[in-house]
């Protein structure tokens, strides 16, 4: 039998802009292995890269060097087969859908059909707790339920491995809070394996099962850190001491990459 | 809140007609103390007034004077008459309405193709500008001679002329529309590995609604402007532009002023008909209001 392949798995991978004010190297020789069931963390200050990493990923950017494999085949295959789904920073829920409408939109695409679409529209909707709210149009919702349902939008084909750009970056901290913990449990329950850019220490600390410490200016991997806590967890483990301790070591991490400029 | 709208709409309605019928007697008194003086007429300034308000060829018509001849060829008419303003409207408007929908394909159809090739962005938008420079004076007459050449007479060779004029503000509109998504949702489609159909339907076509509207008011009311220049030019013996011809052949000021009348009541009415349209369009796709 043949080894399952890691969901990414990234060699030195780089990738260089070509702007109108010269080469920007935005990623600089990447390594990292991410497995199934993985909750990995991307963290680091604005321009380390951790976005286009996640974009590379999708193959919304293309390396420019380097060996980079999705689920064992070419990023770009990954894609074309529709093997993650993909949750941008902000909602970006289509207005003139409901949320119906827009929970539908990637299976009217994939031409799943109707009845099935109404099945999975309404799994999805229950999973992040918005039952009830299918003819809302987006406007009438909340940020963090429009977060919640561009979640869900993602969640609908079923793909195993969730990609997220700061999914939660512009909500309070309290609907944050909520949404963490919510967000944690799904994991949980669905084991995907997911990659999340963040900016915010215990958003990754909590979340977590490695962590990603990035540093900019080329935009490249300082740390990994793999998460002591228990898999299970609420958010009163932000108040022990390993949740502190892991804390600081991705404090370190980060500080140690700043040290450089 | 409409109530003092609609006092301050009164308010400019009675100036514009008192400045109105203060012009009209400024500007008919020259030819009338002519006459006056003539005829050897005692005259003097009440009778001058009175005169300059109901003189059968004015230059310019008191408001009254316009009303009259509107309620008459509005209304004394049967509507399939010749001296009817219903019979010339009506064959004005088909016109128009032809000319807006050859002209509204066409537009959104270039609009299309210069958003999806490349080439068709940087070769056809040049030419597009520059058909709207030639002005439109200028061309009707030849486009009406031309297609009569080839036997196409009577309501195309107008509605061409309508959709020429028509096609640009919608071309303008529709690829600034279909250009408008957000890169975040053109990004979503990507990750959806969705075809180039399902990308314009469910996101640049819905996405470009606001755009397609705002250009269809516009259009609209330059395709009536089309429709009444094709009618200028002799030949056209029907339609608002016919009689506006006329009217200035025999100094038929008055008629004149009621077919402008009745031009700009339909130009109103067919752009308000455009945001109803709107108004239900934008509510099925869950606008604030």
């Amino acid at each position: 039998m043949k080894d399952i392949p890691p969901v990414v798995e990234a060699s030195k991978v780089d990738l260089i802009f070509q702007t109108a004010d010269g080469p920007v190297h935005a990623i600089s020789d990447i390594d990292l292995e991410i497995n199934k069931g993985d909750f990995i963390s991307l963290i680091g200050p604005s321009g380390c890269g951790k976005t286009t990493l996640l974009r590379l990923i999708a193959d919304l950017e293309k390396p420019t060097g380097g060996m980079l494999r999705v689920n064992g085949i070419s990023p770009e295959e990954a894609r074309l087969n529709r093997d993650y789904g993909y949750v941008f920073q902000s909602p970006a829920l289509y207005p003139w859908r409901t949320v119906d409408g827009n929970l539908k939109l990637p299976l009217e695409i994939m031409g799943v059909d109707k009845n099935d679409q109404e099945k999975r529209a309404r799994e999805a909707l229950e999973m992040v707790d918005l039952a009830g709210f299918e003819k809302k149009f987006p406007w009438q919702l909340s940020g963090g339920m429009q977060q919640r349902v561009s979640i869900a939008r993602a969640l609908t084909f079923h793909p195993d491995l969730l990609l997220m750009d700061e999914p939660f970056g512009a909500l309070d901290e309290i609907v944050r809070d909520q949404l963490n913990e919510h967000f944690h449990r799904l994991w949980e329950q669905t084991q995907k394996t997911v990659v999340f850019v963040t900016h915010s220490i215990p958003e990754a600390a909590y979340l977590s099962t490695k962590i990603v410490v990035m540093s900019p200016r080329p935009g490249k991997i300082i740390e990994v850190i793999e998460s002591t806590l228990p898999e299970k967890r609420t958010l009163d483990i932000r108040e022990t001491k390993e949740f502190l301790e892991l804390s600081q070591r991705i404090r370190k991490g980060l500080r140690a990459g700043h040290s450089y400029d | 809140m409409l109530e003092s709208s609609l006092a301050a709409i009164t308010a400019i309605l009675a100036f514009i007609v008192f400045i109105w019928y203060g012009a009209s007697v400024y500007l008919n008194s020259d030819v009338l103390i002519d006459k006056y003086e003539r005829q050897k007429t005692e005259w003097n300034f009440q009778l001058l007034v009175k005169d300059s308000w109901s003189m059968g060829r004015p230059i310019l018509p008191a408001p009254h004077q316009i009303l009259e001849d509107l309620k008459k060829s509005l209304f004394d008419h049967k509507i399939t008459s010749k001296r009817s303003l219903v019979y010339h409207g009506g064959i004005t408007i088909s016109s128009t309405l032809v000319g807006f929908v050859m002209g509204g394909v066409l537009g959104i159809l270039l609009a299309i193709g210069i958003v999806h090739v490349p080439t068709l962005n940087k070769s056809v938008l040049p030419w597009i500008i520059a058909s709207q420079t030639i002005p439109i004076l200028a061309v009707a007459p030849m486009i009406i001679v031309v297609l009569g050449a080839i036997g196409l007479t009577g309501l195309l060779p107008k509605a061409f002329i309508s959709a020429y004029l028509s096609f640009f503000p919608i071309v303008i509109g529709m690829v600034k529309g279909l250009r408008s998504p957000d890169p975040m949702h053109l990004d979503l489609m990507k990750t959806y590995n969705a075809t180039q159909p399902q990308k314009f339907w469910k996101l640049r076509w819905p996405a470009s609604t606001p755009y397609l509207f705002a250009s269809f008011k516009v259009s609209i009311a330059i395709s009536l402007v089309g429709a009444i220049v094709g009618e200028l030019p002799a030949g056209a013996r029907a339609g608002l532009g016919a009689r506006l011809l006329t009217g200035s052949y025999y100094g038929q000021t008055v008629q004149i002023w009621s077919a402008l009348i009745v031009a700009s009541v339909i130009a109103a009415t067919l752009v308000f008909l455009m945001s109803f349209m709107e108004k239900i369009v934008q509510k099925r796709m869950g606008a604030l209001t």
